[in-house]
């Protein structure tokens, strides 16, 4: 289980590509599904195998606590290891991560904003007034990322019908056309 | 306040450009007096370093919001050091008055 983090953490250094493909005369199996490598997994193994920190100067480079640091690099080279041993693709989270403020999402207007003024809290979104604002999340830009994927489908929990993702759009957003409960990837 | 949208024209119903630093026009909103003004981007057809180009006009006018599809990863920094927010509204489809009229919630 990778350590699944829903603040968006200050980051320094984006990655400079989106990922990794295995060559080889066995690689051409694409119904293996690439290893999704999050982005804080990516700056860990950095951090630490690149730029040789330590767990303890790495861990307040990335402002997390010494242990969550540890889980996520422990789970960035189970990861990286995986793709490796099972000729799998590597695809690195990217996105909405490289910079300072804390950004949210509008439920209603939809629009992603931030919060410049870092020592006030967000009430209401600057567009369209609504009240509806959360966190923004780290799961949206895994669905926007996974678009060009073979697995994308989601799913009813609750009946267990099927359809196909629909990119850009998290499939929490989705309703079940059958019984009107949240969707969720598969 | 005032608030920048980057718009693909200069008229009330042309739509958002989703492209901060290569938008056509830069639309200046003010919220106290409702005037609107439209600015071609003198950087919409640079090579490179279109995104501070755009920044600096709309820093000329001192908005605090821009309202665009997607910023890059530079200008995000960029902006967030300026304290200017930062409003990414992923509908090509929108209108520029639409847009005003959601501001005026
Ligand atoms: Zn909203
Ligand atoms: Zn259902």
């Amino acid at each position: 289980m990778s350590p699944r983090i829903k603040r968006i953490r200050k980051v320094l250094n984006p990655p400079p590509i989106k990922g990794f493909k295995p060559y080889g005369p066995e690689t051409n199996n694409t119904q293996n599904e690439p290893v999704v490598l999050l982005y804080e997994e990516y700056e860990a193994l950095r951090l630490c195998d690149y730029d040789m920190y330590n767990h303890y100067y790495a861990s307040g480079i990335m402002n997390v606590s010494r242990p969550t640091f540890t889980r996520i690099y422990a789970s960035a080279r189970q990861k990286v290891a995986r793709a490796f041993v099972e000729g799998r693709q590597i695809a690195i989270e990217g996105g909405k991560v490289y910079f300072d403020s804390d950004w949210y999402h509008c439920e209603k207007c939809h629009c992603d904003f931030n919060n410049p003024a870092k020592e006030l809290q967000v009430e209401m979104c600057p567009l369209c007034g609504s009240k509806e604002v959360k966190d923004y999340d780290y799961t949206y830009e895994i669905e926007e990322n996974t678009e060009n994927r073979p697995f994308d489908t989601c799913i009813c929990p609750n009946c267990g019908f099927e359809q196909p993702h629909k990119s850009g759009k998290p499939c929490r957003q989705e309703e079940c056309p059958k019984c009107h409960s949240r969707m969720m990837r598969k | 306040m005032k608030v920048a949208i980057t718009s693909t024209g200069n008229k009330e119903d042309s739509t958002i450009d989703q492209r901060f630093g290569r938008c056509a026009y830069l639309v200046i909103y003010d919220t106290v007096s409702k005037s609107v003004e439209y600015i071609p981007n003198p950087g919409k057809d640079a090579e490179e370093d279109a995104g501070p180009v755009c920044i600096q006009l709309a820093a000329s006018r001192n908005v605090i919001k821009i309202i665009s599809g997607e910023f890059g990863i530079k200008i995000k920094a960029l902006l967030d050091s300026m304290k200017v927010q930062m409003i990414m509204l992923k509908d090509p489809d929108i209108k520029i008055n639409e847009i005003i009229e959601m501001l005026n919630h």
